[in-house]
């Protein structure tokens, strides 16, 4: 099912829900000028109607070199060119990518941009969301126009004042790599122009580039970043301190949402650097002990020495297995239709294909383990923490403090990995550290404390991808023909209770649970729903539905193709018809590039296909995959996208390779959490599974010709993978997996 | 109180002899190149040297390091290997939220040293220890090799 995707106002949900004040919903805003800029130069950035409070009370603590709350480019006179990023950077590259569209039409030169990531703030919201969140691939695609139109009027501002300063129409200057370049040879760098250009006003409209004159886009493009990030340089949120600052390790309860029934804190205090120990409010209404020290080490020592009497009596005890038998039982029951067709023919079908499928719960398990700084004073709170939801998060501070949002800065820190883990409707850990600081300030301390989850806490710390069980059953012809296709997903809402439940949830059915069913193919697919209450905390996980239904519909199709006796490209083109060109065209691309069909493989090796549209981009997978000794290796990938108008093809190559190989990550053994009696069974690396160097087969991207608006890449490369292993694996076993991790023995 | 040879300079450090030594770099000397992130010696991001080997600092005591050379990221970049495999690093894009990559350029650099021709089955041995959740291994691998030609 293809959905739109979170186009909603959900911040004003959000909002609403909260009753906030000074976040109103992004009705008008214009590009302006930031007076009062420190140290000079040209700053453009947006004014949101309302949101004056914030800037007046940001300005003090702007970061870096924008200087401004609201402020998207600043042009300084030593001719740095500096773009704030309104999202996260967590490895999608978007503090370069960005950065590029801004720098195209403002003609700077690559060499002189620089990238900071904005601050909590109204003027930094998506364009279409409606909040300031990094999510559904949405970045560069929802912001390709706006920092474009940012670049073309600085630029026109630039051009203006060196027409003006040369006393020669501005048609006859143009501008080229950070200079203005006028009749005579006359010449100016952006730098020096850049405080007269800021006495120009801002132009309502500019043309864009003719895309035939793109320097930047669609050309390769090193991340900003890279140097920084492989000398160890970059700061991330974790590495942030400030003077005199704390650092808090949590007891949390074993089972979610337990409480603490007495505990005993004499031997952790007696830790030399642990300053005081604290009983804190946790998630989902739950109770904790934190242990707040002069450094992780003797907190988490203090932590281990904690001894404490849980009380689990009032909360659901979940055990996977139990819950998988629960599943399965809800499947054979009537539920909620989230896509009807006539089925009628199911029944009388000559041939048949009856599956079952089942996904477990997966941890985010980005490298950077979840942390959050903070500094709460009587009448403000400073946040540093790499989020991905930054207004929902300063919201969440406010009210957890007792604060107005606009007594709440929000910094956004670099982030070390995040799959969806840092934008939390809850704002989990982001409220538990507010917590920390209010008993911290309770017990007569004060300073910044700065919260740190281990890696423990992390794998058990819940907000997972759902765990999911689909029921299938195809009726078929003689020649393999769909006649009928009834289909059940059980599973939890991701999004029932969350303030995204209004716009994303209708008649029942979580739109991010049926994401991917059915499209591209025309099939008489009847599709329904049950929603499982469990008392395990989920959340969108890269890629979100499609880490399912992409397995489920693409090894279906697979297997229908071999009961039709026919190629599964072949099967898959007659299936989706002259409708779904892209599809077409990147299915083609990747067939063509890997050689399938016509190059033969390496005894013991088998191809498998699989092709998947998630956020609006398409991609397909050629795998050559072996079995030996009953284990699966993947040995080569050949991928082919189609994201409309590429615009850093570098960083695309990079996210289908990652998204790939955590996608392989969920194939291997261990790669599963599960619970028994409420308890997380997984600790750490050693029982929670993901990909490592040895895992990763060598991937080939290519990218199909494209001249209309970016669609998003960040997720896109990771559904089709699993299911083009899993066909292949099939081809050489005659096996159908239809599980996540892959269990040949028990297939 | 503990003295530490780190990058070769003799470091005081005000913390309990048990303490690792990945804590005592980031909490006592604010030395954050060096990254947490499994505390039990599982994905490698902790990786400094020590008398030139590859080791997990995250679960090496200080007292176990007393009178011996740790080197750290922040060395890389005056070590003639290090400063090879940062530069392969940038040419090839590797990092993507580059949390992990300080520890492998920590483990590659202690590859190279050892071993200026590496075979894929070298690098799988040398790297599978570091764990890079973004999925960097293919350009890793490239850029290992990329800068042992440098250094050939």
């Amino acid at each position: 099912m293809h959905i739109d995707w979170m186009r909603t106002d959900a911040q004003s949900a959000v909002n609403d829900s909260a009753d906030e004040a000074g976040t109103a919903g992004v009705s008008r805003r214009d590009f302006i000028k930031a007076a009062g800029v420190v140290g000079g130069g040209l700053v453009i950035g947006f004014v949101v109607p309302g949101a004056q409070r914030f800037a007046r009370a940001q300005a003090q603590q702007a970061p870096s070199a924008l200087t401004a709350p609201n402020a998207f480019l600043r042009i300084a006179p030593d001719n740095t060119v500096t773009i704030a990023v309104n999202r996260l950077e967590f490895g999608q590259g978007v503090n370069t990518s960005l950065p590029m569209l801004i720098a195209e039409e403002l003609d700077a030169d690559w060499s002189q941009v620089r990238s900071d990531l904005a601050p909590a703030g109204d003027a930094y919201k998506d364009p279409l969301f409606g909040m300031q969140m990094t999510g559904g691939s949405g970045s560069v695609a929802h912001s390709f126009t706006q920092y474009r139109e940012i670049g073309a009027k600085a630029r026109a501002m630039l051009v203006t004042a060196a027409a003006q300063q040369w006393k020669v129409p501005a048609d006859k200057c143009a501008a080229s790599k950070g200079m203005v370049i006028g009749p005579g040879g006359r010449k100016a760098s952006y730098g020096s122009l850049a405080g007269a250009a800021m006495e120009q006003p801002v132009p309502d409209k500019v043309a864009l580039k003719d895309p035939k004159d793109f320097r930047l886009i669609g050309h390769p493009t090193p991340r900003l970043d890279a140097r920084d990030k492989s000398s160890g340089k970059q700061k991330f949120g974790i590495d942030h301190s400030l003077p005199g600052m704390k650092v808090a390790v949590v007891a949390r309860p074993p089972v979610f949402g337990a409480k603490v029934a007495k505990f005993d804190a004499a031997k952790a205090l007696a830790i030399k650097g642990v300053q005081q120990v604290v009983q804190v409010a946790t998630d989902r209404g739950g109770s904790g002990i934190a242990v707040i020290a002069d450094g992780y080490w003797p907190a988490k020592q203090g932590r281990d020495a904690l001894v404490v009497e849980w009380d689990t009596s009032a909360v659901e005890k979940v055990s996977s297995e139990q819950q998988m038998a629960e599943y399965r039982r809800l499947a054979a029951t009537p539920g909620i239709v989230a896509r009807d067709a006539d089925i009628s023919k199911l029944a009388s079908a000559p041939r048949k294909i009856v599956a079952e499928y089942s996904f477990p719960y997966l941890a985010h398990a980005p490298m950077e383990p979840l942390n959050c700084v903070i500094d709460l004073k009587d009448d403000a709170c400073t946040v540093w923490a790499g989020s991905q939801f930054q207004t929902v998060d300063q919201g969440a501070v406010a009210r957890t403090a007792g604060l107005k949002p606009e007594q709440v800065t929000l910094h956004t820190m670099m982030a070390g990995g995040g799959f969806g883990r840092r934008a939390v409707p809850t704002s989990d850990y982001i409220v538990e550290a507010v917590n920390v600081a209010k008993a911290w300030r309770a017990a007569g301390k004060s300073g910044p404390v700065k919260l740190i989850w281990s890696r423990e806490d992390d794998i058990k710390g819940g907000y997972y991808r759902p765990a999911h069980l689909h029921r299938a059953e195809l009726g078929l012809d003689d020649k393999g023909n769909i006649l009928a296709w009834n289909h059940t997903i059980v599973g939890q809402s991701i999004l029932a209770g969350t303030p995204f439940e209004p716009f994303m949830v209708k008649n029942g059915v979580d739109a991010t649970m049926v994401e991917g069913m059915g499209e591209p193919y025309k099939v008489p697919l009847k599709l329904s729903v049950h929603n499982a209450k469990a008392n395990v905390p989920v959340l969108w996980w890269r890629s979100v539905g499609s880490t399912h239904t992409a397995f489920v519909m693409e090894t279906l199709i697979d297997e229908a193709a071999q009961a039709a006796g026919m190629d599964p490209v072949a099967y898959r083109k007659q299936l989706i018809g002259s409708e779904h060109p892209r599809h077409l065209a990147a299915l083609d691309l990747a067939v063509a590039k890997s050689g399938y069909g016509k190059k033969a493989l390496p005894a013991g090796q088998a191809w498998g296909v699989a092709l998947h549209e998630s956020f609006q981009s398409v991609v397909a997978y050629v795998v050559e995959a072996s079995v030996k000794d009953g284990v699966p290796k993947l040995h080569k990938v050949t991928a082919a996208v189609h994201c409309n108008r590429a615009v850093n093809p570098m960083s695309i190559e990079a996210q289908v390779q990652g998204a790939a190989l955590m996608a392989l990550g969920t194939t291997l053994p261990g790669a599963a959490i599960t619970l028994k009696d409420g308890v997380v069974q997984q600790q750490n690396f050693n029982d929670y599974t993901v990909a490592r160097m040895p895992d990763m087969p060598q991937i080939a991207v290519h990218v199909v010709p494209s001249a209309e608006p970016p669609t998003g890449m960040g997720e896109p490369g990771l559904p089709p993978l699993a299911p083009a292993f899993a066909n292949a694996i099939a081809k050489l076993t005659g096996k159908r997996l239809r599980q996540l991790p892959f269990d040949l023995k028990s297939a | 109180m503990v003295t530490l040879n780190i990058n070769g300079k003799d470091m005081q450090v005000d913390a309990d002899p048990s303490t690792p030594i990945l804590w005592a770099l980031r909490d006592n000397l604010n030395m954050t190149g060096t990254k947490f992130g499994c505390g039990a010696a599982l994905c490698g991001a902790c990786t400094v040297h020590l008398n030139g080997e590859a080791i997990r600092s995250c679960v090496t005591p200080i007292s176990a390091a007393a009178g011996q050379k740790i080197t750290t990221i922040e060395a890389m970049e005056v070590d003639k290997v290090g400063q090879a495999v940062q530069a392969a690093w940038v040419r090839h894009d590797v990092p993507q939220c580059g949390y992990c990559q300080s520890g492998q350029v920590m483990s590659a650099t202690a590859l190279l040293r050892g071993n200026r021709n590496p075979s894929d089955a070298d690098i799988d041995a040398a790297m599978s220890g570091n764990i890079c959740r973004c999925g960097t291994y293919q350009r890793i691998r490239a850029a290992i090799k990329d800068a042992a030609k440098t250094l050939a």
